[in-house]
């Protein structure tokens, strides 16, 4: 399908005291199939806002929102949402923060064991099984992100969305955890959006980078795809001239054309 | 101590050294004549040295005020009609060598007292977590029962709950469901107010995870809302028994019958100040019961 996501003339704007604040305008983005596409921009420029308009948290001013060929009237589970806090409920343990979306989806036509199993089959896909009676509180902030992958996976959910998934984990964490979710995407054949800020991250992990242009009123300045062949390997990719041609791109955009003013 | 923790630094040194030649390709032949190292098990002070002594940094100090307490007490008995301390003890140890008896309606032992005390804030108090819990919930989801609620829980909360007294005895037209409705309508207002701001306070994450999840109303109530609430719940809950166990020696000395307010003003009328002193400890003593028995429980739902 040529158009499995796709956002079209999408506006947001939020009340404010000050009258009306225009966050994003004349919005137009679309995902193939099993494509991986980050959005990429500094900080405040509406990315994050974008991520809950396709996960349905938030409803665009005006302008349309399609997913696999639906219009996107709320949130819903053919779309997996990681948040960038992991939002794992403390009180229960990973499995049961895991089943408890296995059991909304797939609940209707299956017997426990299968939910079960099916929720020890999504932490098994990150690893994770051996902290599946462990609670949040007990385990670290990497692992967290992973069970929230898990439990977005388990959904089995047409698109996967993730909001900065890794921005809060020290660097060493966050590689292995990029290195990971490049497995899990490429064994799943995920369709993904991914809001980031770490240009590497974008260019390691993306089929096509979002580059948007700074708020208010903020846009999709530019689209570079990456044309990288899969599987991708980290410590190859350093080596090779057009991932740091891809990476250079991105910078320019960030850092020459759309520079902030001393945030 | 001195000595002890010598001992100690020696098998530090000795084990590493035994481990290191092991591991090495070529043991000399001399490290076997090393005495094996013997496994003492280590001094009581070593091994408890630290915990006694934090015990006594805890303890010294309440050793210490209780003895000023009683010390003040007993100067301040020399001068006065007040019974000392020691007089008190020796009414209290009368008093409690035979705590169930009965000889008539007006004259039972304490330990009939203290449980009729406590079966009517158990009944008011509980009657006022089942209705006050569930209302604190609806309050806090609802703005607009949150509006309506605001206006009346502000004006009653302040007001003093023996106040209530009259008209439970004019509705009731019996005393002990009238000291019933009293701890009712004391202890309503914290479970009430901490449900319902507990529920406002539930973290928006967990709620963006209800939604995207789809949940239904049931399953965010039962595994979001309930559990992100149980804490300030509970902290209500201790606040009220707090309150009714404060309430119900004022609603007992007025409704009579058989409790602990009621002994206290009894023993006043038989001008028996010992019991009455008595009877303001075991108050007290009960009270921090309460409070520490929901506190173990309260304990065992923290999260974080």
């Amino acid at each position: 399908m040529e158009k499995f996501v796709s956002v079209e003339q999408a506006n947001m704007s939020f009340k404010t005291k000050g009258g009306s604040f225009v966050a994003l305008q004349d919005i137009n983005v679309s995902i193939r199939e099993g494509e991986f596409v980050t959005l990429i921009g500094h900080s405040g420029c509406g990315k994050s806002t974008l991520l809950n308009m396709v996960a349905g948290l938030l409803q665009p001013t005006s302008g349309v929102l399609l997913c696999a060929g639906r219009e996107i009237a709320g949130p819903g589970p053919d779309r997996g949402v990681v948040f960038q806090n992991h939002s794992l409920l403390p009180w229960l343990t990973c499995a049961e923060n895991v089943y408890l979306a296995v059991e909304r989806v797939f609940g209707a036509g299956e017997t426990k064991a299968q939910l079960k199993a099916r929720t020890l089959k999504a932490l098994d896909l990150v690893q994770l099984t051996h902290a599946a009676d462990k609670r949040p509180n007990e385990i670290s902030g990497g692992m967290k992100q992973r069970v929230g992958i898990a439990r977005a996976l388990s959904m089995e959910p047409k698109v996967l969305l993730l909001d900065e998934p890794f921005g809060a984990l020290d660097a060493l964490t966050r590689a292995h955890l990029q290195d990971e979710l490049l497995k899990i995407v490429a064994k799943t054949g995920s369709t993904v959006l991914m809001v980031t800020h770490d240009v590497d991250e974008a260019v390691l992990l993306s089929d096509r980078i979002v580059m948007m242009t700074n708020g208010p009123a903020a846009t999709v300045g530019d689209i570079v795809a990456v044309g990288l062949a899969r599987p991708r390997e980290r410590m190859a990719l350093v080596k090779d001239a057009r991932y740091h041609e891809l990476r250079g791109r991105v910078l320019e955009f960030l850092y020459q054309k759309q520079l902030r003013p001393a945030a | 101590m001195g000595a002890a923790i010598l001992t100690h630094q020696n098998f530090g040194h000795g084990a590493p050294a035994a481990g290191a030649t092991k591991t090495a390709a070529a043991p000399p032949p001399e490290v076997v004549d090393l005495p094996p190292p013997v496994r003492r098990p280590a001094p009581l002070v070593e091994r408890y040295g630290d915990d006694i002594a934090g015990f006594f940094r805890g303890a010294i100090p309440v050793v210490f005020g209780i003895a000023l307490f009683i010390t003040v007490w007993a100067i301040v008995s020399q001068s006065s009609t007040l019974p000392g301390p020691l007089k008190t003890w020796y009414s209290a140890v009368e008093v409690f060598s035979d705590p169930f008896y009965r000889k008539g309606p007006n004259d039972q032992g304490i330990g009939w007292n203290i449980l009729n005390s406590l079966g009517r804030v158990g009944i008011g108090f509980g009657l006022a977590a089942l209705i006050g819990i569930p209302l604190g919930f609806m309050i806090g989801r609802f703005r607009f029962l949150s509006g309506m609620a605001a206006p009346i829980v502000s004006l009653l909360r302040p007001v003093s709950p023996l106040a209530w007294l009259p008209i439970g005895l004019l509705v009731f037209k019996a005393a002990n469901p009238a000291a019933i409705w009293v701890i009712f309508i004391s202890s309503i207002w914290p479970m009430i107010i901490n449900t319902a701001a507990g529920v406002r306070e539930v973290p928006q994450d967990y709620l963006n995870v209800a939604k995207v999840l789809n949940l239904s109303e049931w399953k965010v109530f039962t595994r979001i809302l309930f559990p992100a609430v149980l804490p300030f719940m509970l902290t209500g809950i201790r606040l009220a028994i707090g309150v009714a166990w404060l309430v119900i020696v004022a609603a007992e000395m007025l409704t009579g019958g058989v409790g602990i307010g009621f002994w206290v003003w009894d023993e006043w009328n038989n001008l028996n100040v010992e019991h009455i002193i008595i009877a303001i400890f075991t108050v007290g003593i009960v009270g921090l019961l309460l409070e520490q028995a929901l506190m173990l429980i309260a304990r065992r739902f923290e999260y974080r």
